[in-house]
C-alpha cells in the first residue's frame, strides 16, 4: 500500500459551511453497483440546470481543471455516510482536501481511500479561497510529514490532522483489512469474552 | 476521554488491540447489511478472495430501493432489480441472513434490528448507513460507517476507530402535551447545532429520557447524527429490558438473567467523568418544524423565522441559501405554510407508535384537496401491526395512501419523490437540498403527529389547536 507523504497540485474552492453528502452526490446515483463512473457526478445539481448545462459550478470552470486540492469549510460532508461521496471527488481527481471542519463519517471514508482531511482555521480557509480564486494556478504542496501547506514552494502555513489518520497515510496503513485480519486471532478471543456472542 | 461511562466500558470491553496509527482495532458484535452500501464491499473481500468473519453475526435486509406500491419483482428500475439481485447473490454467496419479503421482516435496516431482539445492550454495532446511531437507544455503540469500512467489518468483523469524547446532554422535567421525541431531538439539535457534535458521543439522559419508551428513545438517538456526533445512547433501563424480552433473537430460558446482568453492567456509573455535560429544560420544548436546509434551522411552531442578521456572520451564507431554496422570508410564520406532500416513514419515525400517534389525528379527518399523503411504515411488521389494530383503514379514509415498507421519500431512492419545487411537511430526518428526489424540492421535518396534522389542514398547523 502506498505511502501519501506529500499531495502537489492546483486547487479548487469549493465554499459554504454544512454542505452534505446529498449535495456532494444526489442519492440516485446510489443505485449503481460500482464506484466506477462516480467520477462524473461530484456536485452534479449543483453544476447543471434542468438541460445539462453547467451553471459556473468551480468544478467546471476552466482555470480549477486538473484541480488535486479541494479548499471547503466547515462541516463539510455531514449527512448520509454514502462513500460515494468521497468516491466521486476522488474520482473528479480530488487528493487531499484542506477545510475549517469535516463530518465525522465522511473524514473516515476519506482516510480509508487515501485522502487527507486537513483543517485550518476560519481566516486561514478564507485567505486560502481568496487565494486560489485570484491565482487558481498557485502550485500548493501538502506536505504531512512537516503538516505544512505549501504555496508556489513557499511555506504558507500550519494545518491539523487527526495524529492517527496522518500516521495511516504516512506510514501506508490507510487500507486496512489485511492490519485488521492479522490480528484474527486475538479477535477471536475478545470475541469469545463477550456475553453476547457466547451466546450468554 | 470520558470515565465509568457506558461509552468506556463498551469500547474498553471490545477493543483488540491498539493500532500503530493510534486507532483502535474495535470488535463489531452486530453488522447490519442493507442493499445499497454493501455490493461494492462485497467485491471488495470477493476480489481479495476473503469470507464473512462472522456470518452469525450479520443480517441484511432490503429498504432504501425497493418501491412502496408494491413490491413486485422484477422492480420496474432496472437499477433497483440489479441491486436487489446483488444483495441477493450476496447473501447466498458468503451465508448472511437476509430479511427479504418473504420473510415478512423486510424493512428499514435501523428497525428491523430493534423489533427482532438483535439489538441488545452493551453491542458494539456497525452499519453502512449514517442513522445507524438509532440503535444507541438500547445502550449500545452504533456506528454509521462507509463502504470500505463494511469491507472490513466484512472480511474481519473489526473496525480502525478513533475514541469519541462524551457528551451528557440532560433534558430534565416533563414535556408539554403534544411534545413529542421527534421535538426533543430536533430541538437539542438547533441548541448544540449541526456541527456541535463532532468529535462527541452523546449520552442522552435525565427524566425526559427515562420516562420515554424504547421507540421514543431510537427517535431521539437517529438523530444524533444530525447534530455531528457520530453515535447517540440512553443508558440501558427496565424499559429497554421489557422492550426486548420475547423478541425473536433476545435471550431467553435461563439466559435471560445472565444477559441482564451484563446489560446492567454496562450503564454508566453514578458517578462517571464526562468530557462535557449540558442541561436543557423540558418545559421550554414546543413542537418544531424545520425552515431551512440543516436540521438545526428550525423554530417552535408559533416562533416567526429568524432574521439574518440573528446568526454569526460565518452562518449568513448558508442562512441566506435556505431562504432561498426554501423559498421563504425572515419574519413570517412556519405556522400557515402550505404544502403540497405530507410524508410519514423513516427510520426516525416509521414505528408502530409513529402511527398510532398519527392514527389519532387522521381519524375522522380528511385530507386537504391540495396534498398528497402517503404512510409507509418502517417495516413489513410495523405494517401487519398497524394493519391489525385497524390504523390503515383509519388513514385510507382520512385520504392518505398506505404503502409497503422501506426508506421511500426519506431519500428518494425509489418511486417516490417531489416534483419540482414541491414542499414537504416530513418525518423524516433531512432536510437537505435535493434530499426527497427534486432539486428544487423543499422539506420541513417535525413530528409524525404534526405531519399528520399539515396533511389536513394542508399547511403547517400547532397539533395541539388542531386535536382541541
Amino acid at each position: 500500500m502506498s505511502k501519501i507523504n506529500q499531495i502537489e497540485g492546483k486547487a479548487v474552492p469549493v465554499e459554504g459551511n454544512d454542505i452534505d453528502t446529498d449535495r456532494i452526490i444526489p442519492a440516485r446515483y446510489l443505485k449503481e453497483i460500482t464506484f466506477t463512473n462516480m467520477g462524473k457526478y461530484p456536485f452534479y445539481d449543483e453544476r447543471f440546470d434542468a438541460e445539462g448545462k453547467p451553471k459556473g459550478h468551480p468544478f467546471d470552470l476552466p482555470q480549477f481543471q486538473g484541480a488535486h486540492l479541494l479548499f471547503v469549510n466547515q462541516n463539510f460532508g455531514c449527512g448520509s455516510s454514502r462513500e460515494h461521496a468521497p468516491q466521486s471527488l476522488m474520482r473528479w481527481g480530488v487528493r487531499a482536501i484542506i477545510g475549517e471542519s469535516f463530518a465525522e463519517i465522511f473524514a473516515g471514508n476519506c482516510t480509508m481511500l487515501g485522502i487527507p482531511t486537513a483543517t485550518v482555521s476560519q481566516a486561514e480557509m478564507k485567505k486560502l479561497q481568496e487565494m486560489v480564486k485570484a491565482n487558481p494556478n498557485t502550485h500548493f504542496t501538502l506536505d504531512l510529514d512537516k503538516k505544512t501547506l505549501l504555496a508556489d514552494g513557499k511555506e504558507h502555513l500550519k494545518f491539523d490532522i487527526h495524529e492517527s489518520k496522518r500516521n495511516a497515510l504516512v506510514n501506508g496503513t490507510w487500507d486496512t483489512t489485511g492490519i485488521l485480519l492479522a490480528n484474527a486471532g486475538k479477535t477471536a478471543e475478545v470475541a469469545k469474552k463477550l456475553p453476547y456472542v457466547s451466546g450468554f | 476521554m470520558a470515565k465509568g461511562t457506558l461509552y468506556n466500558k463498551v469500547w474498553d470491553a471490545h477493543v483488540v488491540e491498539k493500532l500503530p496509527t493510534g486507532q483502535y482495532q474495535l470488535f463489531i458484535g452486530l453488522h447490519l447489511i442493507h442493499e445499497v452500501t454493501s455490493p461494492q464491499a462485497f467485491d471488495m473481500i470477493a476480489e481479495k478472495g476473503l469470507k464473512v468473519a462472522y456470518p452469525s453475526r450479520t443480517f441484511a435486509t432490503v429498504d432504501h430501493i425497493v418501491p412502496t406500491k408494491s413490491q413486485t419483482r422484477p422492480f420496474q428500475d432496472s437499477e433497483a432489480e440489479q441491486m436487489m439481485e446483488a444483495i441477493e447473490k450476496n447473501v447466498k454467496n458468503f451465508g448472511v441472513s437476509f430479511f427479504d419479503f418473504k420473510s415478512g421482516k423486510q424493512g428499514i435496516v435501523h428497525i428491523v434490528g430493534p423489533e427482532n431482539g438483535l439489538t441488545q445492550p452493551g453491542m458494539t454495532i456497525a452499519c453502512g448507513d449514517s442513522h445507524t446511531s438509532t440503535h444507541g437507544a438500547f445502550g449500545t455503540l452504533a456506528f454509521g460507517i462507509g463502504t470500505t469500512q463494511v469491507r472490513d467489518v466484512l472480511a474481519t468483523q473489526c473496525l480502525s476507530m478513533d475514541t469519541l469524547k462524551v457528551r451528557r446532554v440532560n433534558v430534565n422535567g416533563k414535556l408539554k402535551p403534544g411534545v413529542t421525541a421527534k421535538d426533543v431531538t430536533l430541538y437539542i439539535i438547533q441548541k448544540l447545532g449541526v456541527k456541535g457534535g463532532i468529535g462527541y458521543a452523546y449520552e442522552y439522559g435525565g427524566d425526559v429520557f427515562d420516562a420515554m419508551t424504547m421507540e421514543e428513545r431510537m427517535t431521539v438517538c437517529n438523530m444524533a447524527i444530525e447534530g455531528g456526533a457520530r453515535i447517540g445512547y440512553v443508558n440501558p433501563d427496565q424499559t429497554t429490558f421489557d422492550y426486548i424480552k420475547g423478541r425473536p433473537y433476545a435471550p431467553a430460558g435461563d439466559k435471560w438473567d445472565k444477559a441482564l446482568a451484563y446489560w446492567k453492567s454496562v450503564a454508566s456509573d453514578k458517578n462517571a467523568e464526562y468530557n462535557d455535560v449540558v442541561n436543557f429544560k423540558a418545559e421550554d420544548i414546543e413542537p418544531i418544524v424545520t425552515w431551512g436546509i440543516t436540521p438545526d434551522q428550525s423554530v417552535g411552531v408559533n416562533d416567526k423565522l429568524p432574521e439574518v442578521s440573528s446568526f454569526s456572520a460565518d452562518e449568513v451564507k448558508t442562512v441566506e441559501l435556505a431562504y432561498k431554496h426554501m423559498e421563504l422570508k425572515p419574519g413570517q410564520s412556519i405556522k400557515g405554510t402550505p404544502i403540497n406532500v405530507a410524508f410519514i416513514g423513516s427510520c426516525t419515525n416509521g414505528r408502530i407508535s409513529d402511527l398510532r400517534e398519527a392514527a389519532k389525528v387522521a381519524k375522522g379527518r380528511k385530507v386537504s384537496k391540495t396534498v398528497r399523503a402517503f404512510i409507509v411504515p418502517g417495516s413489513q411488521q410495523v405494517k401487519a401491526q398497524a394493519e391489525k389494530e385497524g390504523l390503515d383503514k383509519i388513514f385510507t379514509e382520512a385520504g392518505f395512501e398506505w404503502r409497503e415498507a422501506g426508506c421511500s421519500m426519506c431519500l428518494a431512492m425509489n418511486p417516490d419523490k417531489l416534483q419540482g419545487n414541491e414542499i414537504s411537511a416530513s418525518s423524516s430526518n433531512r432536510n437537505f437540498i435535493g434530499r426527497q428526489g427534486s432539486k428544487t424540492g423543499r422539506t420541513m421535518l417535525m413530528s409524525p403527529a404534526m405531519v399528520a396534522a399539515a396533511a389536513i389542514e394542508g399547511k403547517v398547523a400547532d397539533i395541539r389547536e388542531v386535536l382541541k
